[in-house]
């Protein structure tokens, strides 16, 4: 995947848990937990979507690396390529 | 319309999922109705056949108001109230109405095909012909008087989003609106160029609700509070070996072993699970457990799980997810409002450890957990860091004294010191 792609997917999943917020406001490395208040089960539900778009298995000890687009981006960028 | 919970007096309709001549069946969602709180999907109890829709779109009405006519199977159409006798009802407005300010159902899109006049269609499985927008931005447009037909969506797969409705509103109105197509020629013109007022304030408006519920709780609850903490190497070991045995989507949250535990623990102090209805306490053999969910503009609801007493941890999970995921996106389900007979608060992620919370009326006990911390916890002459948690509970006095209570939060630690059974 490119990483525009995985911004991509990775902005769609977030709107999908967080209808309220535009994606143009967020800043890419910011902690979400921090920027929008996302909480743990938001964090998971994240991880799930882009488990289920991307095949690629997250573990539990990796969820803080999704917390933030640039994090997500060099994350999936690693088991992508 | 329904009651949605003791703090709500007034619904607004904002959709209508069904057109009379649809066949519906029970636990549809049939419409989509605001409150002061949430955003909520009606379900229906009885399958029948709609008859006629009462209340229209953008329509505020008290709870209990009539909102569409069903005609259940074997029923006589002509023995609903106010329905006059059809013989197959033609899907037309029941009156002329103020046009509902989100009427078109369809994102705005080049239109395919021409919109032709429909022949009378058997009745059907109700089809949900949403827009593609989430029920925040819609409720949003709702409060801005926006006309959801004239705004553009710029979300993932052309969504209005709440950025599009906001703009939309503040843009100036258009001086001469472009002749709709086809299909909108039936509203009255006046819709599209309704100005936009103040808006509503949603989060004071929430507050106010919130603050009637608890000013009640506070005024009429004789609240008596109790706290144990809890040790929880055992379930937070259980639950890693666990999750690393697990896909991601199946993976647990330690709320989830929390809720199992309560609705354990009512088994052996049931008079903590039910409701004080005129003057005395109503037990319920059902556990619904409402959890308490942050909504981040502001505020918080408690729609139930229910059955949670009869649930696997993994049944839990899925529930809870949905039902965060939902009250994030504002589409909860009138039954998750109505129901819980109990409420677990968790503040843990805020860095909370005590949580020592109000009663939601007509329940009579509130669960707190705080955040999971290392403690020093002395342990068969020896003292070693656990992880502890803080397990309160706000109960009422009418209900059940602090004896019973204690035994109901014993019985919660007990049940978290062997997950493997919950």
């Amino acid at each position: 995947m490119s990483d525009e792609e995985i911004r991509s997917l990775y902005l769609r999943e977030l709107h999908k848990i967080a209808p309220e917020v535009d994606p143009k406001e967020i800043d890419p490395a910011v902690d979400l937990r921090e920027q929008i208040d996302l909480d743990s089960m938001d964090i998971l539900n994240l991880a799930v979507a882009i488990h289920e778009a991307t095949g690629v298995d997250i573990p539990e000890a990796d969820y803080p690396q999704m917390t933030s687009l640039n994090g997500c981006v060099a994350y999936l960028h690693a088991r992508t390529s | 319309m329904p009651s949605l919970g003791a703090d709500m007096e007034v619904g607004t309709v904002l959709q209508w999922l069904v057109k009379p001549g649809d066949a519906v069946k029970r636990g549809d969602i049939v419409a989509v109705v605001d409150t002061e709180k949430a955003t909520i999907e009606v379900e229906i109890f009885q399958t029948g056949v709609i008859q006629k829709i009462v209340v229209p779109e953008g329509e505020k009405v008290p709870i209990g108001t009539l909102l569409a006519v069903l005609t259940t199977d074997g029923e006589a159409a002509a023995a609903a109230p106010e329905a006059k006798p059809k013989p197959v009802a033609p899907p037309a407005p029941p009156r002329p109405v103020p046009p509902p300010v989100m009427a078109k159902p369809a994102p705005p899109r080049p239109a395919p095909a021409p919109v032709a006049a429909k022949p009378p269609a058997p009745p059907k499985t109700a089809a949900p012909h949403r827009m593609h927008i989430s029920p925040l931005a819609m409720r949003i447009a709702l409060d801005l008087k926006v006309d959801l037909s004239t705004v553009t969506g710029t979300g993932p797969d052309g969504a209005i989003t709440k950025a599009d409705v906001e703009r939309a509103a503040k843009a100036p109105p258009a001086p001469a609106p472009a002749p709709p197509v086809a299909a909108r020629a039936a509203a009255p013109a006046a819709a599209a160029a309704k100005p936009a007022t103040a808006p509503v304030d949603r989060t004071a408006t929430m507050r106010k609700v919130i603050a009637a519920a608890m000013a009640r709780s506070k005024r009429e609850i004789p609240h008596y509070y109790l706290g144990n903490q809890i040790d929880m190497s055992k379930a937070m070991s259980w639950l890693t070996a666990e999750n690393l045995k697990r896909p991601v989507t199946e993976r647990l949250l330690y709320s989830v072993m929390l809720l199992k535990a309560v609705a354990l623990a009512i088994h052996e102090v049931p008079e903590v699970n039910g409701f004080w209805k005129d003057g005395a306490f109503v037990r319920s053999e059902a556990v619904h457990v409402g959890v308490a969910i942050s909504i981040r503009q502001g505020g918080l609801i408690a729609p139930a799980i229910h059955d949670v007493n009869q649930k696997s941890l993994s049944e839990i999970m899925v529930n809870l997810r949905d039902l965060v995921k939902r009250v994030r996106a504002g589409t909860l389900r009138s039954s998750e409002i109505a129901d819980a007979t109990i409420t677990v608060t968790s503040l843990g992620e805020q860095g909370v450890e005590s949580v020592f919370g109000v009663i939601y009326p007509p329940q009579v006990a509130l669960v707190g957990f705080g955040k999971i911390v290392e403690r020093p916890w002395a342990s068969g002459g020896m003292v070693g860091a656990r992880p502890v948690v803080m397990a309160s509970l706000s109960g009422d006095h009418r209900a059940s004294d602090g004896h019973r209570g204690g035994l109901f939060l014993a019985a919660i630690e007990r049940l978290l010191q062997e997950p493997e059974k919950l």
